[in-house]
């Protein structure tokens, strides 16, 4: 038994060395197999990146310390409603953590403006955000990268960096129309690349009376001693009698909001990257079958001379492999090397605002092209090898 | 005075037919063969185009199996034997010799010769000896790392049979050995066939259609439609 396996992977090795030393005599075949193949890989890595990174800014946003409380029955931030003394309630909810200056909760309106975007020169629309005074220790990954914070009070703005880099007019320095007002920019900010930055943040307040809104909140934002007391915390606020309120976990509340987008890409991704490979499983047979139609007479005279079919099977099989592995390497590296952080900006389908965003080409993802690769050079090779396993000998070595 | 006893047969065909299928037609390839053939003997297989020769030739070698009848080599049926094991006694047993060589345009004379081996359990030193020694018998040392492009029709050929004895096969089957060659190429190929047989023993069967290259064998059997119609013993 040990005899026959270790002699059937001799004579594998064997004929798979000589397919592979015939390579190079049929370079024009096999390279259209492999840059096809390498086509759909690149296409395939390069819209799942965008998923992956409309994904990881959404979840960069997410910190498990923090919560956000909407009004009950509100899916975004868009769609809630509180009033000033309500939100002043949730602040003082258990579990909230504590600063000198009082409870560390960001009570928040957002409202969107339209501003042309550089890249295409169409409106789009930008998420303002007006913020409690205190907003800086509650979202503390905030830092000012560019001039200063805003002063409460006054119509001043700071501007994510995402942001920045996407829309016209959104320089340091620059003002912008808010209402019947005009706002200067004193600030760029980043956010440890989360959502924030594709965000206009001012004072709550001023926000409020430039858009009528009275004394009213749209969210509210607390910093919790612990990510632990959370349960309590939401146990608190979602059974005290005097309003309908949902707390969730900033972590949670973002994968909830990407979870449509990331889904519409990763399924159209997918798509496309499977009707290309229909395309390129084609091409990969093509190569393959002429491969085996090419070495017909050598095929034969190698099972004349007394070689097993199943190692020319396999041989044909690992060479198709080898090929399709070829492909899924350089498209990965063409989708690394074109898409990685490569930065654009969409549609957030829940909030209606612009998130902006870089390409993320991930090593899971690159394997994922690959497994895609060997997959089409798979099912391309088999149907080759099996016809020139089942190629009658004696009529085969007669073919020229 | 008695002749010395004749060596039994090392190959015996017994009542074999062949046939194929063409759409709805039956053709009857071989019918009734019977023939035997005995150790170090030099069979030429004559007969006109169409009349079977290549189809026996691939039953004795075991590249086709008979319709009906037995065949048997060194006391061995092969008419019955499964794809795997007929491989497995291909390279034990046979060698190969084609009319257009069948080399592979890849592999170096050396390496072309070196196949059949690698089939064998024997470690690269000793592959390498017995390349040597084949190489060395066609007389093509010099030749060894040469391309089959770099090489004449002529030594093509001799590298084939180089590759067909490198086993020591029971059995040398030519095809057409000297159908592609010039006639001085063709008769140093014969000369060398001759060689294998009377100085090496090596039991050989040839097809051919060149009275020529018949007249060398020690017996000529031919081949009609199928059937065997006469024998001469040179």
């Amino acid at each position: 038994m040990l005899r026959h396996t270790l002699n059937w992977l001799a004579q594998t090795g064997s004929v798979t060395r000589l397919s592979l030393e015939t390579i190079i005599e049929r370079k024009g075949a096999c390279a259209t197999s492999v840059f096809g193949i390498a086509g759909v890989v690149a296409v395939f890595v390069a819209v799942l990146s965008i998923a992956q990174g409309f994904r990881h800014v959404m979840t960069r946003s997410g910190d498990p310390t923090k919560a956000i409380i909407l009004r009950s029955g509100s899916d975004t931030e868009m769609m809630s409603f509180f009033s000033g003394p309500e939100s002043r309630l949730i602040a003082d909810a258990p579990g909230v953590a504590h600063s000198a200056a009082g409870p560390l909760a960001s009570r928040e309106l957002f409202v969107v403006i339209n501003l042309p975007k550089r890249s295409t020169g169409t409106d789009a629309n930008v998420p303002l955000r007006g913020v409690s005074p205190n907003a800086f220790e509650v979202h503390d990954r905030l830092r000012i990268q560019q001039g200063r914070p805003f002063v409460p009070g006054r119509n001043e703005v700071i501007v994510g960096i995402g942001a920045a880099r996407e829309f016209v007019g959104l320089d340091l320095g620059a003002s912008i129309r808010v209402g019947r007002n005009d706002w200067t920019i004193v600030g760029l900010f980043t956010a440890e690349g989360g959502l924030a930055e594709s965000e206009i943040w001012t004072d709550a307040t001023m926000l409020q009376s430039a858009y009528q809104r009275g004394n009213s909140y749209q969210t509210v934002v607390v910093k919790l001693t612990s990510p632990q007391v959370f349960p309590a915390f939401q146990h608190a606020l979602e059974n005290d009698p005097r309003f309908q309120v949902k707390a969730l976990l900033q972590t949670d509340y973002y994968i909830d909001q990407s979870r449509t987008v990331y889904n519409l890409i990763t399924g159209l991704g997918t798509l496309i990257a499977a009707l290309m490979a229909v395309g390129a499983v084609f091409g990969a047979l093509n190569t393959m079958y002429t491969a085996v139609a090419a070495r017909t007479r050598e095929i034969a005279t190698l099972r004349a001379l007394g070689f097993g079919s199943s190692p020319v099977v396999v041989s044909i099989l690992l060479e198709s492999l080898l090929l399709a592995l070829l492909g899924g390497l350089l498209g990965s590296a063409i989708a690394y090397w074109v898409f990685d952080g490569f930065r654009a900006a969409t549609m957030n389908w829940q909030s209606f605002s612009q998130v902006a965003f870089a390409f993320r080409v991930t090593p899971s993802l690159l394997i994922q092209g690959i497994l895609c690769a060997t997959l089409i050079g798979l099912i391309g090779g088999l149907l080759p090898a099996l016809r020139a396993a089942r190629l009658p000998v004696a009529r085969a070595l007669r073919e020229l | 005075m008695d002749s010395p006893p004749l060596p039994p047969p090392i190959l015996i065909i017994e009542a074999v037919e062949k046939q194929f299928r063409r759409g709805t037609e039956t053709l009857h390839i071989l019918q009734g063969i019977d023939l035997q053939v005995r150790r170090g003997e030099f069979v030429a297989l004559m007969g006109p185009s169409g009349s079977g020769k290549t189809t026996l030739l691939n039953l004795i070698g075991g590249l086709d199996r008979p319709s009906r009848g037995r065949v048997a080599i060194d006391d061995q049926r092969i008419d019955q034997l499964s794809d795997r094991r007929l491989a497995a006694w291909r390279a034990r047993h046979v060698g190969f010799v084609f009319q257009l060589y069948n080399l592979l345009p890849v592999l170096t004379a050396d390496r072309n010769v070196e196949l059949p081996l690698l089939l064998t359990s024997l470690n690269k030193a000793r592959r390498r000896q017995q390349v040597a020694l084949a190489l060395r018998v066609v007389g093509l040392t010099d030749r060894a790392r040469h391309y089959p492009r770099q090489l004449s029709g002529g030594e093509q050929q001799r590298v084939g049979i180089a590759r067909a004895i490198v086993t020591d096969p029971t059995l040398l089957l030519c095809d057409e050995p000297t159908g592609d060659l010039d006639r001085k190429s063709g008769d140093d190929i014969l000369d060398l066939l001759q060689a294998l047989n009377r100085d090496h023993g090596k039991t050989i069967i040839m097809v051919t259609h060149d009275p020529h290259a018949s007249a060398r064998a020690t017996r000529t059997i031919y081949l009609n439609k199928g059937q065997l119609s006469a024998t001469a013993v040179a």
